[in-house]
């Protein structure tokens, strides 16, 4: 094992992402955020794979946190940067230093087995090819009442809304939020013995 | 070329991150890996209602809210999941959910 392997592997994904940019820059025509769309959207679907496919499930909390940062960047290509913001917060800070924590706690020395997979590993396949099949067929044949030019929502706006038609949400959210914590220290607390 | 200022390859976007999520959901063994599928299927979705939100007029400023609501569901979630998988791995040692088979024997 040498850092070339490391190099090499740096080197090969850079080129994976960075020839579509280059295409779609230069003959097709298109726009730096189209560039930058294409280059997040393939990040985003090659860790999204390798979250799935991985056999080291360490690995696969490190691509999870790959493809949640380019998924934070997309939201900021779309226009949304409060939502990229609270998604690089929440996703990447919080629910992935959970997931990584939860992997360290359940990962014994023979945990790693030899199958990954469930023996429906073939029809689930099958099912998600028809899934992705269904929704691109369906996005691509409706005509949705879209504008021309996509709208950026400044964190003002979003305020006033928030604070303003969603009050009542927001409140139920922060009691969720304080349930869930309670509930998951409860579940997760050692039982004490004899009592 | 018009991809970042069209809807449809944000949601074609974003059922290719459902599908592979629900992939991940039905073929992992391990619990841990159903969770974090259910995370990219949780993304997904919400990068379909952030596009909506951007893209059609009425939903200007309450797609990014459900947006920001959901991530607060999810973070919720993950939260009781993961500890629900940490309990039941302290009593039968094991992640794997086919392994989970208390109720067959």
């Amino acid at each position: 094992m040498g850092a070339w392997k490391y190099l090499l592997g740096t080197a090969l994904l850079a080129g994976i992402l960075l020839t579509p940019a280059l295409i779609v820059m230069g003959p097709a025509g298109g726009s730096f955020d189209d560039a930058l769309f294409v280059v997040l959207a393939a990040l985003m679907l090659v860790s999204g794979l390798a979250v799935v496919t991985m056999r080291d499930i360490i690995r696969c909390g490190l691509a999870m946190i790959v493809c949640f940062l380019a998924l934070a960047g997309i939201y900021g290509v779309a226009g949304s940067p409060l939502v990229a913001a609270a998604q690089v917060l929440v996703y990447v800070g919080a629910i992935s230093v959970l997931v990584l924590f939860a992997i360290m706690l359940t990962q014994s020395k023979r945990a790693p087995s030899r199958l990954v997979f469930q023996t429906q590993a073939g029809p689930a396949a099958v099912l998600a090819v028809v899934i992705a099949l269904m929704v691109t067929l369906t996005v691509t044949g409706t005509a949705w009442n879209e504008v021309a030019e996509r709208m950026r929502v400044g964190a003002s706006a979003l305020a006033a809304t928030l604070f303003a038609d969603y009050v009542l949400p927001f409140e139920i959210v922060s009691v969720l939020l304080l349930m869930a914590v309670v509930g998951g220290v409860f579940l997760a607390k050692r039982e004490e013995r004899g009592s | 070329m018009n991809l970042a200022n069209s809807l449809d390859s944000y949601l074609v976007l974003s059922g290719l991150l459902f599908a592979i999520g629900t992939f991940g959901f039905l073929a992992r063994r391990n619990a841990i890996s159903m969770l974090m599928s259910v995370e990219l299927m949780l993304n997904a979705v919400n990068l379909a209602i952030v596009a909506f939100g951007s893209f059609i007029e009425g939903l200007k400023a309450d797609g990014p809210i459900i947006a920001l609501m959901v991530m607060a569901v999810a973070a919720a979630e993950a939260t009781v999941g993961l500890s629900i998988v940490i309990a039941i791995f302290r009593n039968r040692k094991t992640p794997l959910v086919d392994e989970y088979d208390a109720m067959s024997r």
